[in-house]
């Protein structure tokens, strides 16, 4: 299988991502998945007040090997063919991407449930922080109980 | 001996800093660090280290303190991460 984990400030292009896999993969895929995150303009839980931008922060080679174990989790429990995780550092401003996650496999079902699992343990486990700033100043935000909750999921918990 | 310790996110805001080299005894542990970071760290800046929510990593390993400390060690205090 071949993965690539990018840990980095500038952009991504999802086109140049899904041709380069499509390259490597060939005809052996059936399926690839991909999933984008943004930077939303509205502070989470608290509707009405407006994020100037979200700071991202991390250990650098800890926060790679972070990902790195939840891709060979995801590998370990779907026939996964290429995937690719890209997620962005720095300073971004509403409407921005941060994070990348594609999959392929020989079939669609692998392929997002690799991409949805990977997103939820990025969420709770990879080693990154987060800290919001609006015109109110500054906060870090924390992984939330629906987060939690979905990671639980996967382990067969409630 | 030397050991770097590492600040991170909220925990950077508390240390008032995001790195510092500490002198130790030989043969220091986790707690002799926490011993020293009180006298070196700004008011405030303890408590928050000790956090239940706060997880220790050794050499970019999490480890459960207490644990011994070698020459070169990177101890790193991380508070609850959050990516995607």
């Amino acid at each position: 299988m071949h993965r690539e984990i990018r840990v980095q400030e500038q952009d991504f292009s999802v086109a140049a991502e899904y041709g380069a896999a499509r390259e490597r993969l060939g005809a052996c895929a059936g399926a690839v998945a991909s999933f984008v995150g943004l930077v939303r303009d509205l502070r989470s839980g608290a509707a009405d007040e407006a994020v100037e931008a979200l700071c991202l922060e991390h250990y650098p080679g800890m926060t790679e090997r972070s990902i790195e174990a939840i891709v060979a989790e995801a590998a370990g429990r779907w026939p996964l063919l290429d995937v690719v995780v890209i997620h962005r550092v720095g300073r971004l401003e509403p409407a921005a991407q941060i994070v990348l996650v594609q999959a392929a496999s020989a079939h669609r079902s692998a392929a997002f449930a690799a991409c949805e699992f990977i997103m939820d343990y990025l969420k709770t486990e990879a080693v990154f922080w987060k800290r919001e700033e609006s015109r109110d100043g500054a906060r870090w935000v924390e992984a939330t109980a629906e987060d939690r909750h979905r990671v639980s999921d996967w382990n067969g918990g409630g | 001996m030397k050991v770097e310790v590492r600040f991170f996110a909220s925990l950077r805001d508390a240390a008032g800093l995001d790195v510092r080299e500490v002198i130790l005894p030989d043969e220091a542990s986790f707690d002799s660090l926490m011993n020293a970071l009180e006298h070196e760290l700004q008011a405030g800046a303890l408590d928050a280290l000790r956090a239940d929510n706060v997880r220790v990593a050794l050499n970019q390993e999490l480890t459960q303190p207490p644990f011994e400390l070698a020459e070169g060690d990177e101890v790193a205090f991380l508070p609850p991460v959050t990516g995607g």
